[in-house]
């Protein structure tokens, strides 16, 4: 398993050190001066030239990439051309946003999504069935940004239940926070807890009907021992796959989910900086999300093998 | 009273074909340390028959009646969750399907400990030390180090082996093992048998034991079944069955066994094949099922169905134009 898993990171490095090259050359290949387009369009010659002089910009292009290495492992992610703070300072106050975000998302999603699909595989062709898979269908089938705005109508506006929009940090007001993100939690959740109640029924369903589970009821097991513990761990590994599958949609709907609701999220910060050519910031987010999506396949890939004694077992016998 | 009693057994099931009647009318008792054997051919209902006993039968679609008592309590109407503390304790099972009864995702000492912890209030150490003594005396070598091994580490033998160990574990009352030397080599074959016949000393543990195998019934068993078509063709003591058997199948099974098997060493001698077909188990005739394959049939086998009647002490077979008492197979 350590073998298995120092392989697996060693692969993750290797894909990051592909991306950082593949965002460093991106940058370079756009026309013009590099040193202009990070500085920005309308920079004063003297932070142009700064910007050379510090980034190293007339050196050869191997130079340059190795300078842009250490630079970035030494948290030095140039400045916004916007505002001409540092990156890592903007970074610092969207990220939190989105991981809040899509962690509540992900918990609300993996709660309801895997417990309704339980649920709809013991119940198979009766009531809680037939709910679960119906509004599992309705989940795939409508669209975030109007299940959103209908979000807002109903309990925003008519109920006034909810604040509509915006965001205020945890630290400084907890309710208020929760309070704001309910509507954005579920209109990004619903989508995954669907995914994964389709995918978690069927897995389960698969699992229920297997010569094992004839054993376990064999043992006088009680049946939510036969359910939870033996048909579910070989419907984990299932789960764990979608999971994995569904990260880009995840980051997707984020960008997206933070629109609607106008959090000042990451989803929010690449809009933004995407629309007013900020190269900086577009270089930042793009190695985020790069390293958001390989940290994340790696956790999805140990999370795996962990369910999957084959693929464990295997990875540590032979290297 | 018997230690299991079962009376007018019978099991169909609801399926999108119609309803398949897959055991008839079948009755059988089993006395403590006693080893019953079920044979016949495949799909003749033997499975269906032991399952039965602990309620194992796909519950939506199963349709059952008749008597099944153990120690003389009903366990066609007990409730599920005392059936539940039956399971495993007084009857337990080895399936037929070594390769894919045991859990993929779990170690085997795992699998062996979860029922001694579930019917014996072990602790973990206790049930895991339990486990280890249960693998050597199904004949594992190494047992402290398989018990924490994957099902998919081990050959078909060793799983079949695990499963015995599970089903012995809780010492039961009445042990079901369907075709469990099947997957085996001769020689461990051998030593399942053992198992089996120590548990019975020991324990007084009765066996249903379902077997394609004649010379397994030979070496074994005390009692047979012969079941055709979902009904018992003939029942008697083994040493008066191959004796004396009577019905026109029986009579067609021992005569194709090739007479060296019989007497000479462990080999694979199965239930060989008389031509003809089986009648489905979609409809179930009036007359004897067996007629469009019997060599003895005459006009009136069509027109009612042969009950089971007594030729002998203990000995039943369902013909109305038997094999002579005399006649060799
Ligand atoms: N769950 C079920 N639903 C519908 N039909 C079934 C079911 N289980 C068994 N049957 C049918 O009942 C009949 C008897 O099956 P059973 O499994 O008892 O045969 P068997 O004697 O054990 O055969 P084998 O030697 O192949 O194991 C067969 O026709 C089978 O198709
Ligand atoms: S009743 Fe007739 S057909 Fe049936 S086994 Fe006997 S002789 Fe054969
Ligand atoms: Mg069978």
């Amino acid at each position: 398993m350590t073998w298995f898993i120092l392989r697996r990171c060693g692969a993750a490095v290797m894909v990051l050190l592909l991306g950082s090259v593949l965002i460093f050359l991106g940058v370079r290949a756009l026309p013009g001066d590099p040193a202009v387009v990070m500085a920005g369009e309308d920079a004063s010659p003297a932070l142009v030239a700064a910007i050379r002089e510090e980034y190293g910009l007339d050196q050869p292009l191997p130079v340059q990439y190795v300078e842009y290495l250490r630079q970035t492992l030494s948290g030095n992610l140039g400045r916004s051309t916007q505002d001409q703070l540092p990156v890592t300072t903007i970074l610092a106050e969207r990220l939190p946003v989105t991981l809040e975000l899509t962690a509540l998302a992900m918990l609300v999603a993996i709660t309801v999504g895997v417990l309704a699909g339980i649920v709809a595989a013991v119940r198979r062709g009766r009531l809680a069935d037939y709910v679960a898979t119906g509004f599992g269908l309705a989940g795939l089938s409508v669209p975030p940004f109007w299940l959103g705005l209908l979000a807002i109508l109903l309990f925003s506006v008519t109920l006034r239940w909810l604040p509509a929009s915006g965001y205020v940090p945890f630290t400084e007001d907890p309710v208020g926070n929760l309070q704001r993100m309910v509507l954005p939690t579920l209109v990004l959740g619903m989508g995954f807890a669907a995914v994964l109640m389709r995918q978690t029924r069927s897995a389960m369903l698969s699992a229920l009907s297997a010569d094992y589970i004839r054993t376990a009821r064999s043992k006088g097991l009680p049946e939510r021992a036969v359910v939870g513990v033996h048909a579910l761990r070989n419907s984990l590994t299932t789960v764990v796959t979608v999971l994995g599958l569904q990260l880009g949609a995840l980051i997707s709907g984020a960008v997206v989910t933070e629109q609607i609701f106008v959090i000042p999220g990451f989803g929010k910060l690449t809009v933004d900086a995407v629309l007013t050519r900020n190269y900086p910031v577009i270089q930042a987010v793009v190695l985020v999300t790069v390293t958001a999506y390989v940290v994340i396949n790696l956790l999805v890939d140990i999370a795996y093998a962990f369910l999957n004694p084959r693929i464990r077992l295997s990875g540590a016998s032979h290297g | 009273m018997s230690l299991l009693d079962v009376t007018d057994l019978t099991v169909g099931f609801d399926t999108e074909d119609g309803h398949v009647h897959a055991v008839k009318e079948i009755s059988f008792s089993l006395e403590e340390g006693e080893i019953l054997a079920l044979c016949g051919e495949s799909g003749c209902g033997k499975t269906v028959t032991a399952m039965a006993v602990p309620r194992l039968l796909p519950p939506h679609t199963t349709r059952l009646s008749g008597s099944i008592r153990l120690g003389g309590r009903e366990l066609t109407t007990l409730p599920e969750p005392l059936m539940r503390q039956v399971r495993g304790s007084e009857v337990s099972v080895v399936f037929q399907e070594p390769m894919t009864s045991l859990n993929p995702s779990f170690t085997v000492g795992f699998q062996i400990a979860e029922v001694l912890r579930r019917h014996e209030n072990l602790s973990r150490a206790a049930a895991r030390g339990r486990a280890v003594e249960l693998l050597e005396l199904v004949g594992i070598p190494a047992p402290a180090q398989r018990i924490k091994e994957y099902p998919h580490q081990l050959s078909g033998g060793m799983r079949q082996r695990v499963m015995i160990a599970i089903a012995v574990a809780c010492s039961p009352r009445v042990l079901i093992a369907d075709e469990p030397t099947t997957a085996l080599d001769v020689t461990i074959q051998a030593g399942v048998l053992d198992v089996f016949r120590d548990l019975r000393d020991r324990l007084g543990t009765a066996i249903i034991l379902i077997t394609h195998d004649l010379g397994v019934v030979a070496d074994i068993a005390d009692r047979a079944v012969v079941m055709y078509a979902g009904r018992a063709a003939e029942q008697a003591p083994v040493e008066e069955l191959f004796a004396r058997p009577r019905h026109p199948y029986t009579l067609g099974l021992m005569r194709a066994l090739p007479a060296a098997a019989v007497a000479g060493p462990a080999g694979r001698r199965r239930l060989a094949e008389i031509p003809g077909m089986v009648p489905s188990p979609l409809t179930d005739p009036d007359g004897c099922a067996f007629h469009a394959r019997c060599p003895r049939r005459q006009d009136d086998c069509l027109a009612a169905r042969p009950p089971l009647v007594r030729h002998g002490p203990a000995h039943l077979a369902a013909c109305f134009h038997p094999g002579h008492p005399g006649e060799q197979p």
